[in-house]
């Protein structure tokens, strides 16, 4: 379990970053707190032939809260939004699904954007990038652009991201103080890559919930939102019987994988069954 | 001054030395000119061997030789069975690589020699081999159809059938009123160390010696085997036991890697260290565990146990191991647990299959058929209509039975009885300390969206084999004693319990005794190892031998010095005194004797497991409230580390009822290979765990009293935990059958429940 051989590099722009990305041709690979690299490395699954480690880049390790929302830096740390008080009621629904990421040595390490890029099916960040329509601000050799979450997650340890690509931000959108959310998620020990997973939340307009959002992770090859479990949401008053029926919308809409660890037949009753308590959870808020 | 060390909860002698750093582990031996070895293990399950080319591999820079099948003359040598060595197992033994066919995903193809480990693996991934598949053979099922064989000679994939006999159960059942028939199964599992295996050895050319540092459990046997196969006499072999971290049955077994790495040593005439990483220990290390079973009890309406008869089946993986056997036969001999059962007829089958070999894991045996009895008793006890608990303390057996007769196996013929006993005093402990009457009421109650459910098994535990264990006594230069060890150290804390055995023994302060040497092959004429929670019953006592042989020889010197009748002569802690004079014991440095103990019977310790757990039957998830263990271990030499044993592998345990199980597809590709899959109790997992240990029935078989005590908290917990869990769900009329209790089987329990109540 050495790591195969690899050539380093540390670079001190963003600009450099690129082009040590670009000069390798999809061989080079960026390091951004390395919890799901250097173990796949470990295990000569990814033998890139260029570490370009991100940590000394400047201005990616900030959060910045305003009137437009939240923006992550790419480099921020699990462990910064954990201990950043003002998340509390920024992005409440960020910060609770990110105490549930892995263990504290690894949320001491990993990275918003080192975790989107890798794109695990079951990690909670993508999952709530993609619930609550975050952008990726991105630059590459042909310059800076962003992509929508939707557009981004491509499918298990994919994205939309070139090879000389980075991520530098990730926008959450303005989260206003009375929504409403959840979160639920349940792996065979704590700290492991959840079986399944829901993210919600609504907004409640006359008494009704609205502008529903459920997003499902570690179902299927891609986190995604659940549009028939979001419709049996909208314009309805939340109670129990309701919360039953979204999550019954949900497990009916997704396609679970069977892997080692749940069947298919499982996972698909849990989405339901995660879906229904997050959604009695965030009534009850 | 009169000792009683013996039986104080005295803190490890050992602790400071691991807690600090300064333990020394086999990856600690640094050697000048040191070769790393790396491994090339076959990804195929089932295949023929066409050609290795390695010619690549020798050209990276770093990489100093590749040894392979043909640089052994004559052949790879065989590895033997170190228990239960019987003819039948001949065919099914294991190469100590692979030459003409591949058997399983993990097999040893080739070993790298490179001036480091991260070159060596880079080597591996230029060697080219070529291997023509062959159908795989993943499950026992398959292999009883013996259409696709490992083994070409003798045609069969099943090595042996272990017969366990008692009575005659055939009639037993033909009168039986009533009979229950189940089928249950167990995962496969292993005994994870802490620290992987690993092996260093050095040749000495001129004096034609070779050394093995990383010896382990069994140092004594497995020079025997090295011996052997290597061709050198015993004598030029020395076995170096560094500090281990962790045994449980799978480490220190003689494996292919015990022969290479001394090959490659005196193949290149350097020393050479192999480290066994995570990735590899899960599929080089011995499997355990995975049996199945179709059970039948028979009992009168009264509850009283009347017969029990069975076919196990073993998943053996592909070769028989030094101590592969031993799982398969207990399973036969201890399906009875501590009950008192006339008659016991169990077939036990031993299946090869394309997957990594088994060995022993704590419990080996007890664990499958705890699990299996005991989940049947609170089935049975239902369909009666007696308390689950009052049917267990119909049928365990009484002190006044004592010494019991149990089933004997053929073709081992180990005939074998119980030692001491009132099994049923642990269960009413265990049912006092958890409060069974308070907690009764709570049984299958929905509170706050979860099940409460209660489980409660007994168990008898194993220790103690012979035939001998060394022990000798000897003076240091400043006057201190030191005891040296033919047992071996695997962490259970020896150096403590064998510094108060000889303490008590020679009537001095527990600090005089400034050493205990263990485990290698130096220190002691014999020695038999650290297996079957022996090394306190067959170790200690041969301390004690010790102490005598020791006191003689010492009596025997002074009384020369001193002038005095040799009965006249008294330690007196750093003082020898006698006829009046007094010398220093340091003018007696390397004054020593030996001693031993022979004993072939075996020491049963037993006990009760009561967990209360939680069940949330939608997400199928068990939660423990409470969970106490009470073990009888004869006598606690130190009840803190009997605690230690007792809850260590405890969590083990509900690892195996819960969590881990290895996993193969159907082609024997492995599917388990790193700790995110094989899933191990951490820290947080299990909280609510306890333990009481009592010495109230001394063993009769050895002068301490004392039984083997380390097993007692992992054989119990399957059986718990599923009677637990049948417990709590008993509204759906859930019965598991099966380990682990994964979220999806109890899920799919609770939806079988709610299917069947709907129709």
């Amino acid at each position: 379990m050495k790591l195969p051989p690899f050539e380093y590099a540390c670079p001190a722009t963003i600009n450099e970053a690129v082009a040590l990305l670009a000069g390798h041709g999809g061989e080079a690979k960026p390091l951004a707190g390395g919890q799901s690299l250097m173990p796949m490395m470990a295990f000569r699954i990814a033998q890139p032939s260029l570490l370009v480690d991100l940590r000394k880049l400047p201005g990616l390790k900030e959060i910045k809260i305003g009137a437009d929302g939240v923006r992550l830096g790419a480099l921020v740390r699990w462990r910064d939004i954990l201990d950043d008080k003002r998340l509390d009621a920024a992005h409440p629904l960020l910060k609770e699904a990110i105490s549930h990421v892995a263990h504290y040595q690894i949320r001491n390490r990993g990275t918003v954007g080192g975790s989107c890029a890798h794109a695990d099916p079951a990690s909670e960040m993508p999952g709530i990038a993609q619930t609550c329509e975050a952008t990726f601000s991105v630059i590459g050799k042909a310059g800076a652009r962003t992509i929508k979450a939707a557009d981004f997650f491509q499918g298990a340890l994919t994205t939309a991201l070139k090879p000389d690509e980075i991520v530098t931000e990730i926008h959450l959108p303005a989260w206003p103080a009375q929504r409403r959310y959840g979160f639920q998620e349940f792996a065979r020990r704590r700290g492991d890559f959840a079986m399944a997973g829901i993210a919600l939340y609504y907004d409640v307009e006359g008494g009704k919930a609205a502008n529903a959002h459920i997003g499902v992770f570690g179902v299927g090859d891609c986190q995604r939102r659940l549009p028939k479990a979001e419709a049996a949401l909208n314009g309805h008053t939340v109670d129990d019987a309701l919360a039953v029926k979204v999550g019954e919308a949900a497990a009916a809409e997704v396609e679970p994988q069977e892997d080692i660890h749940a069947s298919s037949a499982y996972r698909r009753a849990l989405t339901g069954t995660l879906a229904e308590r997050a959604l009695k959870a965030a009534a009850a808020r | 001054m009169k000792n009683t060390f013996i039986g104080q909860p005295m803190e490890r002698r050992e602790d400071m030395r691991f807690l600090r750093g300064r333990g020394e582990y086999v990856d600690d031996v640094a050697m000048p000119g040191l070769l790393y070895a790396v491994i090339l293990r076959s990804s195929v399950a089932h295949g023929r061997l066409i050609s290795i080319d390695a010619s690549a591999a020798l050209k990276v820079p770093g990489v100093h030789s590749v040894i392979t099948a043909a640089d052994m003359p004559g052949g790879p040598p065989i590895v033997p069975m170190r228990l239960q060595p019987l003819p039948e197992f001949k065919p099914f033994e294991q190469p100590v690589i692979a030459h003409d066919k591949v058997r399983y995903v993990g097999e040893p193809i080739a070993v790298v020699l490179a001036s480091s480990v991260a070159i060596g693996e880079d080597a591996l991934e230029a060697i080219a081999v070529e291997i023509e598949d062959l159908p795989a053979v993943a499950d026992w099922q398959t292999a009883a159809k013996n259409k696709s064989v490992l083994f070409e000679k003798p045609g069969t994939n099943r090595s042996l059938v272990f017969q366990a006999r008692k009575g005659d159960a055939d009639a037993a059942f033909a009168n039986a009123p009533y009979v229950r028939r189940e089928h249950l199964r167990t995962g496969r599992h292993y005994g994870l160390t802490m620290e992987p295996r690993g092996v260093m050895a050095t040749w000495d050319d001129a004096a034609g010696k070779l050394t093995v540092y990383g010896a382990a459990k069994v140092p004594f046997f497995n020079r025997r085997i090295l011996s052997a196969q290597i061709k050198l006499p015993v004598e030029s072999i020395e076995m170096i036991e560094n500090d281990v971290g962790g045994g449980y049955g799978a480490r220190g077994e003689f494996y292919p890697e015990d022969f290479l790495i001394p090959f490659a040593a005196r193949h290149v005439r350097r020393p050479v260290k192999w480290i066994e990483d995570r990735r590899e220990t899960l599929m080089a290390m011995n499997h355990a565990r995975e049996e199945e079973c179709d059970l039948e009890v028979a009992c009168a309406r009264d509850g009283t146990i009347l017969a029990i008869r069975g076919e196990v089946h073993t998943d053996m993986g592909a070769y028989m191991r030094t101590n592969g056997a031993v799982g398969a036969r207990n399973v036969s001999q201890f399906m009875a647990g501590p009950y008192r059962v006339p008659h016991v007829k169990i077939d036990s089958s031993l299946w090869m299959t394309n997957k990594t070999p088994v060995g022993t894991y704590r419990g080996p045996g007890r664990f499958e058929a705890n699990f299996f009895l005991e989940r049947m008793i609170d089935m049975i006890a239902a369909d009666l209509g007696i308390d689950r608990i009052d049917f267990r303390r119909k049928n365990l057996i009484t002190s006044a039975e004592q010494p019991y007769p149990i089933a004997h196996v053929q073709p081992t013929d180990a005939r074998d009885e119980y030692d001491s006993g009132e099994y049923s005093e642990t269960l009413e402990r265990a049912l006092k300390e958890i409060d069974w009457p308070k907690l009764s009421k709570l049984q299958g109650k929905l509170i706050d969206g979860k099940y409460h459910g209660l489980g409660v098994v007994c168990f008898i535990e194993g220790g103690g084999a012979g035939p001998k264990e060394s022990a000798r006594i000897e003076v240091n230069k400043d006057g201190t004693l030191s005891v040296y060890m033919g047992t071996s150290s695997v962490g259970q804390g020896v150096e403590t319990v064998f510094a108060q055995i000889a303490a008590d023994a020679l009537e001095v302060p527990v600090e005089r005794i400034h050493h205990v040497y263990h485990g290698s092959t130096a220190y002691v004429s014999d020695g038999y190892g650290a297996y079957h929670s022996r090394s306190t019953v067959m170790g200690g006592s041969a301390v004690l031998d010790a102490t005598n042989n020791f006191m003689a020889t010492l009596r025997q010197a002074a009384g020369k010095r001193l002038g005095c009748a040799e009965s006249n002569v008294a330690l007196d802690i750093d003082k020898v005194t006698g006829g009046g004079r007094s010398m220093e014991l340091s003018e007696f440095a390397e004054l020593t004797a030996e001693g031993a103990f022979l004993n072939k019977k075996h020491t049963y310790s037993y006990g009760a497991h009561v967990a209360h757990i939680t069940v949330d039957a939608r997400l199928g998830r068990i939660e423990i409230v409470d969970y106490v263990v009470v073990q009888d271990v004869g006598r606690a030499v130190n009840p803190l580390t009997v605690k230690g044993q007792v809850l260590g592998s405890l969590v083990q345990g509900l690892g195996g009822a819960v969590l881990e199980d290895l996993k193969y597809d159907e082609n024997g590709q492995f599917l388990t290979g790193s700790l995110a899959d094989y899933l191990l109790p951490t820290a947080t997992d299990f909280p609510n765990l306890r333990c009481v240990v009592l010495d109230d029935y001394p063993s009769p078989i050895n002068p301490l009293g004392v039984k083997g005590a380390g097993e007692g908290g992992i054989i119990a917990a399957g059986g718990c935990m599923a009677n637990a869990v049948a417990n709590a769900l008993q509204s759906f009329g859930a019965q598991p059958l099966q380990l682990p209790l994964t979220p999806t089987y109890i899920w799919e329990l609770v939806q079988a429940g709610q299917k069947q109540a709907a129709e």
